[in-house]
């Protein structure tokens, strides 16, 4: 039971290869730091491991069955959330509707109703209010936890956290990053974690992996 | 004009606890709703900007009411904010991300959106300001550095931008001046020519400082320079505005990165609620017994390197 990734190679510029034969295996229940300087590839890692774009070799493996042969009628088993969380949502729609949108569920109503039940809206200190509103009517933090209980509403078995608390003050980066923590404990979900804060790392990842650049 | 502003003698309308001549105002001595840094001074015998009381409210159409029934009713966003900042030094001013600290580099710079409503009092170098005046100030006397590169014009080449609108007499020293500048804060010379989409974040950092900087101001408003750059960048942009304080200005960082804030101010304003609730010399950030205000401690115990703790009591989410 393990994300994995073999071999992998990838260039936006054939002469410049970013990632030339990297691998990585991260068990279930494994919380892993990526750590590089910047411009190494980091983020561009992550959405390899996510499954948004596709390594010129070498491939991604979710518990032993390979990324791009999942089903795409269903949410991905790898989540990715987004380091920037203003362009992570369609700005004419509202929080509710974005929320519910990458679920199995047949509708919002259901995705809702699991997402209370499952308790993420308590965990993230999402009020219901802000389910009506629109992206640009809340505050980054704010977005950030719904980047955050969006993920996790899809039942992902990893999940991929780049920069996620870049941009928030101490005190809301400690809870966002505990109610995660809670919410991932005892469920075998595999955390890749992004961050240039080292003291943050420390914290809470399990495990420190240096990608060092090809 | 008064010069409310002025500290020599702690003029009269300022609380008793302010009775001290400022000769004798000393590191960590809490005067005027701050304490010093060591480094602070008052030049002129006044603060190089001081805010009293600072209200900010906005007039907004009810959202719970009907459409057509909706009244105007008044949202106050910062509340009898106070803060002041000395020559030569950093003032970190440090918050919640979305909790309105942009709102006080709007004041300061006298940017109002005209649902706005504005109280309190603003003195510059010990002049007492209004509505009229501070946007006078804007490029001669306070700049201010924006948060991103997406400020500069997308179809202007940059070494343009940088020298700006001025009289055909002075472009060829406007332009010595900022290639001075490029050369001291390490920017190629072939960065003049390019558009700002050819910009690394570090690169446009140094860009928009450089345009602050131009114009020989006293006192920099930086609002959030750092989101989305990389530590040794971040660490770079912060360090100029160092360089700029150590020479004598005065700068005003806005961020919510506290750690980033301590490894270049002099002092730090707590923001919360819409207010400063602490303004100390950020050598208090040494332990929670030296600051102040509950807020400031529960900041304190949030960085990662101190524990990682929650405040209670602080999610209040849920369901319908």
């Amino acid at each position: 039971m393990s994300l994995e990734a073999r071999e992998i190679s990838f260039a936006y510029d054939r002469s410049h290869p970013l990632l030339d034969g990297f691998s990585l295996s991260v068990a279930a229940g494994e919380r892993v730091a990526i750590v590089a300087s910047s411009g190494a590839g980091k983020t561009t890692l992550c959405r390899i491991l996510a499954g948004y774009i596709a390594p010129h070799a070498g491939s991604v493996l979710v518990d032993g069955a390979d990324l791009a042969a999942a089903d795409p009628r269903s949410p991905r088993p790898v989540q990715l959330i987004w380091q920037h969380p203003e362009q992570a949502f369609d700005p004419r729609m509202r929080m509710g509707h974005s929320l519910a949108e990458g679920t199995g569920e047949r509708s919002k109503e259901q995705a809702l109703a699991r997402a209370c039940t499952d308790g993420l809206l308590d965990a993230f200190g999402i009020r219901s209010e802000w389910l009506s509103r629109y992206p640009h009517e809340l505050s980054g933090g704010e977005l950030m936890r719904f980047c955050i209980a969006r993920a996790l509403l899809a039942r992902p078995r990893y999940l991929i956290c780049d920069e996620i608390s870049a941009m928030l003050d101490a005190v809301t980066q400690a809870e966002v990053w505990h109610a995660l923590l809670d919410c991932v404990d005892g469920t075998g979900l595999g955390l890749v974690i992004v961050s240039h804060a080292p003291a943050l790392l420390d914290q809470v990842a399990t495990r420190r992996v240096p990608l060092v650049p090809a | 004009m008064t010069r409310q502003g002025e500290c020599a003698g702690c003029a009269p309308g300022f609380g008793a606890e302010n009775a001290v001549p400022h000769a004798r105002h000393r590191d960590a001595e809490f005067h005027h709703h701050h304490s010093h840094a060591s480094t602070s001074h008052h030049s002129g015998d006044h603060h190089l900007l001081a805010i009293e009381h600072l209200t900010v409210s906005f007039d907004m159409y009810d959202s719970d009411a009907p459409f057509f029934a909706a009244e105007r009713r008044s949202h106050e966003q910062l509340h009898g904010l106070s803060l002041s900042v000395h020559e030569g030094e950093v003032l970190a001013v440090v918050g919640a991300s979305g909790s309105g600290k942009s709102l006080l580099a709007d004041a300061i710079m006298g940017l109002y959106e005209p649902n706005a409503c504005v109280t309190g009092t603003i003195w510059f170098d010990g002049e007492l300001m209004d509505a009229k005046k501070l946007p006078q100030l804007r490029g001669r006397g306070i700049s201010f550095v924006p948060q991103s590169v997406e400020h500069l014009d997308p179809l202007m080449r940059v070494g343009d931008q940088i020298i700006g609108a001025c009289a055909r007499a002075d472009r060829d020293l406007r332009r010595q001046r900022m290639r001075a500048f490029m050369e001291a804060y390490g920017l190629d010379a072939s960065v003049e020519r390019m558009y700002p989409y050819e910009l690394s974040g570090g690169m446009a950092r140094r860009v928009l400082l450089i345009c602050a900087l131009m114009d020989e101001p006293r006192l920099i408003v930086a609002d959030e320079p750092t989101p989305g750059l990389d530590l040794d960048i971040a660490v770079h942009a912060v360090e100029d505005l160092r360089t700029f304080a150590d020479g004598g200005g005065g700068v005003l960082l806005i961020t919510h990165d506290i750690d980033l804030a301590l490894t270049v101010a002099d002092r730090v304003a707590v923001f919360h609620g819409g207010t400063i609730v602490e303004e100390t010399s950020a050598s208090s950030f040494a332990s929670p017994d030296t600051l102040r205000h509950p807020f400031s401690r529960a900041l304190w115990r949030a960085m990662p390197q101190h524990g990682f703790a929650v405040p209670d009591g602080s999610a209040d989410g849920g369901c319908a």
